[in-house]
């Protein structure tokens, strides 16, 4: 059902003509070409089109969806424009940080206005959750002499309370018969977020409106009694710097292999706005839910290395990753993908993915009630101790004049796992770590 | 381990590679099976920004292959 929604609209002829005009306007924009007829007529023709609809889904929680459409144009000197568009839709409900309770919970939604109750027992989920999300990219490619290529590029992504711009460049250099290349990447992200109710004071209390007469002792004076919380402003910023170091390496005639290092540094609001940490009494009894709050910068290096190696009839495709940052989160995450070719230009793919991560060093389940404020805590089980892996299978087979599809289907499962936490009273009969279930399917059309 | 000694121990991993590489790699005329579109690093593009999405979203790293920077609101 999924592909004929998909099909419908770019197997027809009139459409992709139409998509041809729009990315065409698109990269006469881009590259400030005027209208030069033979230029357009260029442009226009041979473009190799890349689409993809994908669904996600954690069973009781969230659920996306997400198409993209990516259009690769090679001129005839070699250049390469990419121009990516994609859209991705989120509902259902996600984890807010609180702990399960023996009693039923309730809290504030972000607007303040619409609340919800969470059962006795049961990890709180928010169900306020609702976002769309619009990203476009765009990518030039030239060779130029002297065996270098050279690659500049530009994205914007837009959600209701988010924006994302981004630049990037990259230059790569092959050496020995080209059989050995180099690059060096750099990229710089321009985050706003601009949370519903406004950035919360850092561990904040969640307050209630005044329907649920109830009320915290400390309240601040600046709340209004409307909002879900005391703000310190309507909305913040993140700068993102990004450095890529690459080298590939052909092996043998069956044999690639690649060595990246990446570094990257984020400065800027990277608090969840959404998120609490309950803060419980001696007897695990929540008192009260506060706003959590990270560090204002992060620093991230990784180490990845990637080979593919060509059997008579199949590939392997293995990678390593080893994550290390300054929040004290180190991953490592092994990634294998093997192909094998079935009769007329037919594969299926079956995919392992194996990821471990360890806390960062503000993660905390939970607030002891007395104890002094951190300055920084979250209970964001993504931050914390957890493994995780991904089970997946693809078919893809050739369609008639160059074009192909494929399926995708994958599994993936998150075990968080407690990092050392004693959980007192009550909360010794709660599980703070659920594991979460998602499906992932995935059906992609070349053309 | 602290900046500095990454970025120098890079800096001796990439020259022993280098080194190492001259002897290494194909002819052009032996580039058969390297030059099929599924011997390519990233043979999926698409598959790939998608499962770097999720990812990003549902675990605390990113990176690596390529750049992991900002882009969404989801982490």
């Amino acid at each position: 059902m999924q592909l004929k929604k998909l099909q419908k609209p770019i197997a027809n002829s009139a459409n992709k003509k139409a998509l041809k005009g729009l990315l065409t306007t698109a990269t006469c924009a881009l590259l400030g070409v005027h209208g030069n007829v033979e230029a357009k007529t260029d442009l226009l023709t041979d473009w190799k089109f890349d689409t993809a609809l994908m669904l996600y889904s954690e069973p009781n929680r969230v659920s996306a969806g997400e198409a993209i459409i990516a259009g690769t144009k090679t001129f005839s000197n070699d250049d390469i424009l990419n121009l990516k568009v994609t859209v991705d839709s989120l509902t259902g409900a996600s984890a807010n940080g609180a702990v399960a309770q023996p009693n039923p919970q309730t809290f504030t939604g972000p607007s303040g206005e619409k609340g919800y109750h969470v059962d006795a027992n049961t990890t709180p989920l928010d169900n306020t959750f609702k976002d769309l999300r619009v990203q476009a990219n765009a990518q030039w490619t030239q060779p130029l002499s002297n065996n270098y290529t050279w690659s500049i590029g530009g994205n914007l992504s837009k959600e209701f309370d988010y924006l994302s711009i981004g630049t990037n460049t990259n230059i790569a250099k092959d050496f020995n018969n080209k059989n050995t290349t180099l690059s060096a990447g750099f990229a710089l992200y321009y985050d706003v977020i601009n949370p519903v109710g406004g950035i919360a004071k850092p561990l904040s209390p969640m307050l209630y409106p005044d329907q649920f007469t109830r009320s915290f002792k400390g309240e601040d004076d600046e709340n209004s009694g409307s909002s879900s919380k005391v703000t310190i402003g309507n909305n913040d910023n993140k700068t993102t710097t990004d450095l890529l170091l690459g080298l590939t390496q052909v092996i043998s005639r069956r044999m690639i292999m690649q060595f990246n290092y990446s570094f990257s540094t984020v400065n800027g609001y990277l608090t969840d706005p959404y998120k609490f940490l309950s803060s419980v009494n001696d007897n695990g009894l929540t008192q009260q839910y506060l706003y959590e709050n990270r560090p204002n910068n992060r620093t991230k290096h990784a180490f990845f290395v990637q080979t593919k190696y060509h059997f008579d009839n199949s590939i392997i495709d293995a990678s390593y990753r080893y994550m290390t940052d300054d929040w004290h989160v180190n991953s490592h995450t092994v990634d294998l993908r093997y192909r094998i070719n079935l009769s007329k230009g037919n594969y299926i793919e079956p995919h392992v993915r194996y990821y471990t991560q360890t806390a960062a060093d503000f993660y905390q389940p939970f607030l002891q009630e007395g104890a002094i404020l951190p300055e920084f805590a979250s209970s964001d089980y993504r931050v914390g101790e957890m493994d995780t892996y991904t089970l997946g299978i693809k078919y893809g087979m050739p369609l008639a004049n160059d074009k192909s599809m494929a399926f995708r289907v994958e599994y993936y499962h998150q075990t968080p796992k407690n990092a050392g936490f004693s959980q007192p009273g009550v909360l010794a009969e709660q599980n703070l770590y659920e594991n979460i279930d998602a499906v992932i399917a995935q059906a992609s059309y070349s053309f | 381990m602290n900046t500095k000694n990454i970025i120098k121990s890079s800096v001796i991993a990439l020259a022993i590679l280098l080194s190492g590489c001259s002897s290494l790699g194909v002819e052009p005329w032996q580039r058969d099976l390297l030059a099929k579109d599924e011997m390519a690093l990233t043979s999926a593009p698409v598959d790939a920004a998608l499962d770097d999405h999720i990812y990003f979203s549902k675990e605390a790293s990113s990176g690596g292959r390529s750049f992991g920077g900002g882009g969404c609101g989801c982490n």
